[in-house]
């Protein structure tokens, strides 16, 4: 470890360069690409890897946090709960790998039951192969994983759930609050720390997501790199390139971005 | 009556919540069953329907790159890397439960950050190190490898489990006469079998569905874990859906049975390490 941030110092040649290669990186197109932010996702690079992740975040977190917790408060009261839990969380358990695949399979023109539901549903002239077309890779691949990984939410939510008492909700029901209220008011509040879980996990996976992306778009990040990530990207460098300075450059901002979030986590924990 | 209404819509929107979870995955067992021209237009067309095992022997026997192969070599790697880990592990985590140690409050600190560094962070020492030693394409580096990144929060699950189980058994085994390896390996061990089942179901699926230390250590064809090989089965201008998506099927296979097996050790463990970690 010490050794990469060591190596993210210096230059290829061997010199000692600062940070010339932080501010290099930086500017590399597959990094950061906001010149020209009127395309969007169709130039090459797309918008940079970083900005990609950035989107991969703002995306995936809140749909993947809600939709677990909505279904795990939903669940309680249905039968066959189990069954559908083991179903949502199949995702969790299967190799990111070959989520990838399912994904690309799931999307692709003619063979996806995306397209197919879409032409059933008479807009027809929509239907592409998402995930090869660099306006949608990013946000077709975004959406696959959050396919994959509501399972988390769900699982810890549900837990969670358990540990509130019956009686909350009978006071409140006495009290004649509304649902809303009783779920802003009870549900929530009590359910924080499952939220701080919940959302750190998921921050760093966000983070970290590169299998889905390999296998799903290709090793390049899917076409012109549209859907390339801080990850992949670390890993053309260094095993493609064979540039390891910038790849362990890329390594190092990707854990300081991590280490933020487990800090705050930390933190959290201990005033606890 | 309006009780039983909210009752019916709310197991419509589970049921259909399962519906569409589940579709990907029936979707790729679907196209694995069937030869590839009968679902070139979607699986969903019932038409004509010939369910076949012929995919999975193409996909086992593949010509460039055979998954039969792929699925013993990563049940060669992931059987050590779950094992070595956990006896080093617990050993380590009974010593933070129990012994106290000046620095030992910052070791424990330290292994904590170290799970939330990146596996990128480590690719590049690692693949230098592991060339130096002649250990790039052999899976005792890449075993060593896993049980080194499974050490941490092992240690972690396995400390807080030691810090519930009850210190009276322990000192009166001690007031016995017992030395502190008996007491571990005769007493805390078999008690601790449920997290240790828990680990271990854990520790084996990250290792089986790891892809990025093996893409950085493993190159030789003929070594290739499965995880490897899915990709690369891809092909460049063809796509032969129904193999690659028979060679998916097999690859989840073994997570999906150890997860359908041993669920219950699954979830807790999942829970725990999460939650109260």
């Amino acid at each position: 470890m010490l050794q990469t941030v060591y190596i993210s110092f210096f230059s290829r040649s061997g010199e000692f360069a600062g940070l010339s290669n932080y501010s290099e990186v930086l500017s590399q197109p597959e990094i950061l690409n906001v010149g020209n932010v009127s395309q969007g996702l169709a130039q090459p690079h797309g918008l940079g890897a970083l900005i990609h992740n950035m989107i991969w975040i703002s995306i995936h977190l809140p749909l993947s946090l809600f939709s677990g917790l909505i279904l795990a408060i939903i669940l309680r009261d249905v039968k066959g709960a189990s069954i559908i839990k083991s179903i949502i969380f199949l995702g969790m358990v299967t190799p990111m790998i070959v989520g990838g695949i399912i994904l690309r399979f799931t999307f692709e023109q003619n063979v996806g039951i995306v397209n197919g539901v879409l032409n059933v549903l008479g807009l027809g002239q929509f239907t592409r192969s998402w995930i090869e077309d660099p306006q949608t890779a990013l946000f077709a691949l975004i959406f696959g994983s959050v396919w994959l990984w509501t399972g988390f939410s769900l699982i810890v939510y549900s837990a969670g759930l358990t540990t509130i008492p019956k009686e909350y909700y009978e006071a409140a029901k006495m009290d004649g609050a509304s649902v809303f209220r009783t779920f802003f008011r009870i549900t929530l509040p009590l359910l924080k720390p499952m939220t701080i879980t919940v959302v750190t996990m998921t921050l760093l996976w966000e983070l970290k997501i590169f299998d889905i992306v390999y296998s799903g778009a290709g090793p390049g990040g899917g076409f012109g790199g549209a859907a390339n990530v801080l990850a992949l990207q670390m890993w053309v460098w260094a095993f493609r390139a064979f540039n390891f300075n910038w790849a362990a450059t890329v390594a190092t901002i990707l854990t300081a971005l991590t280490l933020v979030v487990t800090i705050w986590m930390t933190r959290y924990m201990v005033r606890k | 009556m309006k009780i039983r209404k909210t009752t019916i819509i709310i197991h419509i929107i589970a049921w259909s919540a399962a519906l569409i979870w589940i579709l990907p995955f029936l979707s790729v067992l679907m196209t694995s069953i069937r030869p590839f021209d009968e679902v070139l237009f979607g699986w969903w067309n019932f038409a004509e329907f010939h369910p076949t095992f012929s995919n999975y022997f193409a996909a086992w026997n593949h010509r460039d790159f055979p998954l039969g192969v792929g699925i013993r070599n990563s049940f060669l790697v992931a059987i050590p890397s779950t094992f070595i880990p956990i006896l080093v592990a617990s050993l380590a985590a009974y010593g933070f439960a129990r012994f106290s140690l000046p620095i030992r409050d910052y070791l424990f600190g330290s292994v904590i950050l170290l799970m939330a560094v990146p596996q990128q962070m480590i690719a590049v020492p690692i693949f230098q190190i592991m060339s130096n030693l002649n250990l790039v394409d052999n899976y005792i580096g890449l075993i060593l490898v896993h049980s080194a990144w499974g050490l941490a929060w092992i240690i972690l699950f396995m400390r807080n489990f030691f810090l519930t189980l009850p210190i009276e058994v322990e000192e009166a085994a001690k007031v016995d006469g017992a030395s502190d390896f008996e007491i571990f390996y005769k007493i805390v061990l078999p008690m601790s079998l449920p997290a240790l089942a828990s680990v271990a179901v854990l520790q084996f699926m990250w290792v089986w569905n790891d892809y990025f230390l093996a893409l950085i250590l493993i190159y030789n064809s003929g070594s290739l874990l499965a995880t490897q090989r899915i990709p690369l089965m891809r092909g460049v201008f063809f796509v032969d859906w129904g193999v690659l998506s028979a060679a998916s099927v097999l690859v989840m296979l073994v997570p999906v049975l150890l997860y359908a097996f041993l669920q219950r050790y699954y979830i807790r463990g999942m829970i725990g390490w999460t939650v109260k970690g």
